[in-house]
């Protein structure tokens, strides 16, 4: 453990070596090299959100309601984004549904029911390989097995499907995050009181660590939300001039109407795919702000 | 509560084991009912492997079909990616300028991520005082979370005509290329490789850093001397997570560094990567069954392979220099 | 329960109804005919795949489609031309678009799928040959050149086409291998393979997506490339359109006129192929009807040009006996 402080040990440093101007000045560099790299991170982000305000305000500003509740069009002047914001609300309920239950039940059995074997560490070690996948594979899984096997078709369902197998691993951690956090007294307490375990749980700890866990969740889902490779693999329309009534409709999304307009030559819709983005970070930023709001109030510091 | 308080087989000071483990205590009291839940917890965590079995399996059966279809030395050593017409019958399917493509951002990216997300990790966990961090921290998170799509939107509308065609020359920076898809994925990793390096610094016990002031030391000199090769492994895991992050990225590639398949190590050319690949070919779908729509799962069992070994390298190196510290 | 117990389920459940109450709010043009003009209303979906050429006529009378009939679900894909082909054939589509005519393996599989379809002509387009705009040196290529360019094995330089051109690499993009552009351009230029034309090569610039080749060939001041006349209309400032020689005659520019004269050497007629079955169906029989009547009208603003009037003409007579009934 002492290693890297005899890298100093005195017979390094020369004999009398001080403060010398020179050291000065390359502490001071070094200083300031470090600043630079981190503000040119800050620089990076705050050009690529004026990019996009720049390009994109004044196309939203201009007709707003209409870029709202407008379908696509050939004209960029008249293209809107109902069908994707409509298809990418509607895949994130479903997404949060399906995923919230079982991402919550699968951290309970892996904190608080596990036995601490072989098939538990497998699962575990299962579920992080999980976490590092690129959202493509998972768009093909979902192509192969729930849009082709299973006969979905590119319909919101498929699209809600291959999102919450995408989005458990995270869902997964945050929750058990949460629930690790719920200190054992709390249990040991119930337990004295002659509760079982699951009454310990589900009435207990489960709500102790909701908070935490519905933050983890939120957070997993607004990656969701943003994501385009998944949903454009399986196929999700783009040229769509209906909303969904039923689970097997096609349903469009924002990032992938984004990813269209981007690819168009017309400056007009690159415009467009601006003020798309615009609508897309916000979206973001709403869901972030609720997180971190329920973060900030309900978090229990035990 | 229908159930008596139980007695408890262990003596009174007993903590029952952290984890899983029920104790005995609660045992005694689990009902039919509990079973049940139970199961169905459990079911929900074996989801997980359920899911793992069905990523390989639905890869796995299409690149068989692909490989009984065209073969799998040209895929591997072939040098030109060029899907027939039609079912893609009588193309050339090999995936070395596809891997190209991908090494250049993923090498590309690191050489725009690491440095920067280096030096802001050093300068969040050494240099900066609670008020610059409660700062810089959400806003590596916002960048972070931009989505894919819009950092790709930037790379196009920005990046390579404001920023590279500026400084390099019309002529020389092709409308694609892959240094804008590099610089927009380094952006992408930065934060990664900024927020794990920063946690393995902070996790260098301060006695260290102390030790080192004691004996003269400047802050540059305890940072780079110290701290950073002390938590060179978790810096390294960082990397290789971050690396495997540039590999899987899809969108920002695809709109930004082009569709051409081809083998060249300019970063001015427009390349196409494994994922921009899967990507270009679905934007017209593909017919299932024929060889352009099983070319796609091989290609994604390449990827897969690719992010998984690199995953596990990288767990495997925190685990083993985890126990330094402990 | 205990009160923070209480707190934390009520938070959870508001949440989620919140959550589910804010998308369905957003639900207040479900389906549903709300039909203007005096049509009755129709509902249902279609599906529509195949050309990126076609694409933009059959997205603009779907556009106005809606207008009329909001209850029809309409979606219309890119895959290209023989992509298509290959889902139609499979059943999976309800019209096909096409920018050349179904071919011979195409037929087959169709049949053995008992799918049954007609035929309809829709448009005429004239193959744009282009070039950005900040190009200064090309004007004219002939069929001989532009077979230079595309073949396997050809020219990396402009001056290897023309030595008056200067040696600069020929930034090359064109449409992929599923596409009917590609198809038409290679049978035209290179020739049919099996009779001694030559192959394509494969080493440029692919893409499905027409307007991601508008894009590229803009930025690039070396550019060459191909696509439907439509996609020149709609953004002659960033391209310049390459005028087009026969064997031993002037270069000819594709415009409105020698498009529909016919004088223009890379014209060619557009489709749709739409399955009995579907056409059966009142939505699909309506859109088509549709279709035929108000694309004269509808085509010069996507950027094409309307077939003959006989062509429609023809194609409603066809039409009529599945919209009875």
């Amino acid at each position: 453990m002492t290693a890297s402080a005899e890298v100093l040990a005195p017979s390094r440093l020369r004999r009398g070596a001080s403060r010398t101007g020179f050291k000065i000045f390359v502490d001071a560099a070094f200083a300031a090299l470090l600043f630079m790299g981190t503000i040119v991170g800050v620089i990076a982000l705050a050009t690529l959100i004026w990019t996009i305000f720049d390009q994109g305000w004044e196309r939203l500003v201009a007709d707003p309601a209409g870029f709202l509740s407008n379908y696509v069009s050939r004209l960029p002047a008249r293209a809107g984004i109902r069908a994707a914001l409509v298809g990418s609300a509607y895949l994130m309920v479903l997404t949060a549904l399906f995923t919230f239950p079982v991402g919550v039940g699968a951290a309970i059995y892996l904190e608080e029911f596990a036995p601490r074997n072989r098939v538990t560490n497998f699962v575990e070690a299962n579920i992080a390989n999980l976490a590092g996948v690129p959202s493509v594979v998972y768009g093909l899984l979902g192509l192969g097995i729930f849009a082709r096997f299973l006969r979905m078709g590119p319909s919101l369902l498929a699209g809600a499907l291959t999102l919450t197998v995408m989005s458990l691993p995270v869902v997964i951690v945050a929750a058990r995050e949460a629930i690790r956090a719920v200190p054992e007294g709390i249990r040991l307490g119930a337990y004295a009181l002659g509760a079982t375990k699951w009454q310990t749980v589900s009435r207990q700890v489960l709500p102790a660590a909701m908070p935490g866990t519905l933050t983890g969740t939120i957070l997993a889902l607004s990656r969701a939300i943003g994501e385009t490779a998944p949903l454009l693999v399986i196929g999700l329309p783009i040229v769509i001039f209906s909303l969904p009534n039923d689970l097997r409709d096609p349903v469009s999304a924002l990032p992938l109407l984004i990813f269209d307009w981007t690819s168009r030559p017309q400056p007009a819709f690159a415009a467009a795919a601006a003020a798309a983005s615009i609508i897309l970070l916000a979206l973001l930023l709403a869901m972030n702000a609720v997180a971190i709001f329920l973060r900030n109030r309900y978090t229990i510091r035990w | 509560m229908s159930s008596r308080p139980p007695r408890s087989s262990s003596p009174a000071g007993d903590r029952p084991p952290a984890g899983g483990d029920s104790p005995s205590i609660a045992r005694q009291g689990k009902r039919t009912g509990e079973r049940v839940i139970i199961t169905a917890l459990f079911t929900c965590a074996v989801l997980s492997v359920a899911v793992t079995v069905g990523i390989v399996a639905v890869l796995l059966v299409d690149t068989v079909s692909f490989f009984s279809q065209s073969g799998l030395v040209e895929f591997l050593t072939g040098t030109v990616w060029a899907p027939g017409a039609g079912a893609g019958e009588g193309g050339q399917y090999g995936m070395l300028p596809l891997l190209s493509g991908t090494l250049m951002i993923g090498v590309g990216s690191i050489v725009v991520g690491l440095p920067l997300g280096l030096l802001t990790a050093i300068y969040l966990s050494e240099y900066a005082n609670p008020r610059v961090r409660g700062v810089l921290k959400p806003t590596l998170e916002i960048l972070a979370g931009i989505p894919t799509v819009i950092v790709g939107f930037f790379a196009l509308q920005f990046i390579t005509p404001d920023l590279l065609r500026r400084i390099f020359g019309d002529d020389r920076v092709f409308i694609f290329n892959a240094a804008a898809g590099s610089i927009a994925v380094g952006l992408m990793i930065l934060p990664i490789i900024a927020s794990i390096s920063e946690d393995a610094m902070r996790a260098v016990p301060s006695s260290l850093r102390e030790a080192a002031f004691g004996l003269g030391a400047s802050k540059r000199q305890v940072s780079l001397r110290v701290v950073v090769p002390a938590a060179l492994s978790g810096i390294s895991a960082s990397v290789i997570l971050a690396f495997s992050r540039a590999v899987g990225e899809t969108m920002a590639v695809t709109i930004a560094a082009g569709n051409t398949p081809t083998m060249t190590w300019n970063y001015f050319e427009s390349i196409q990567t494994l994922t921009a690949s899967i990507a270009q070919t679905v934007r017209g779908e593909v017919a299932a069954g024929t060889v352009r729509y099983d070319a796609l799962f091989a290609l994604g069992m390449t990827l897969f392979l690719l992010t998984l070994v690199m995953n596990l390298v990288s767990a495997r190196i925190v685990r083993r220099y985890r126990q330094v510290y402990s | 329960m205990t009160q923070r117990t209480r707190r934390g389920w009520l938070l959870g459940l508001t949440l989620a109804i919140a959550l589910v109450a804010a998308a369905c709010g957003g639900d207040d043009d479900a389906g549903g005919g709300t039909g203007a003009g005096g049509e009755a209303s129709l509902s249902g979906s279609i599906a529509i795949d195949g050309s990126s050429t076609v694409a933009p006529v059959t997205e603009a009378v779907a556009e106005e489609f809606r207008k009329e009939q909001s209850g029809v679900q309409v979606t219309v894909g890119t895959s290209g031309t023989g992509g298509g082909f290959t889902k139609f054939c499979a059943g999976e589509t309800d019209i096909s678009d096409a920018s050349r005519p179904i071919e011979d393996e195409e037929k087959a599989a169709c049949e053995a799928k008992g799918i049954k379809y007609q035929e309809f002509r829709v448009g005429l387009d004239g193959l744009a040959v282009v070039s950005s705009a900040q190009n200064q040196f090309v004007d004219t290529l002939s069929f001989e050149q532009l077979a230079k360019i595309f073949e396997e094995g050809g020219a990396t330089t402009w001056n290897q086409v023309d030595p008056k051109f200067p040696n600069e690499k020929i930034a090359i993009f064109g449409p992929d291998t599923e596409s009917g552009t590609y198809d038409f351009f290679n049978e035209e230029i290179l020739g049919d393979p099996e009779e001694g034309g030559k192959k394509p090569r494969s080493d440029y610039t692919a893409s499905s997506d027409d307007n991601t080749l508008v894009q590229g060939i803009e930025g690039e001041a070396n550019s060459w490339g191909y696509f439907g006349f439509a996609y020149y209309q709609n953004n002659r400032e960033g391209l310049k359109v390459i005028k087009v020689a026969e064997k031993g005659a002037t270069g000819i520019e594709p415009t409105a006129e020698t498009i529909e004269s016919g004088d223009y050497p890379l014209s060619r007629p557009l489709f749709i192929y739409v399955k009995e079955d579907s056409l059966r169906k009142p939505e699909v029989g309506q859109f088509v009807k549709f279709y035929l009547e108000q694309t004269p009208q509808l085509i010069a603003d996507v950027g094409y040009v309307p077939a003959p009037q006989e062509d429609y003409t023809q194609g409603l007579s066809k039409l009529q006996p599945f919209l009875a009934g």
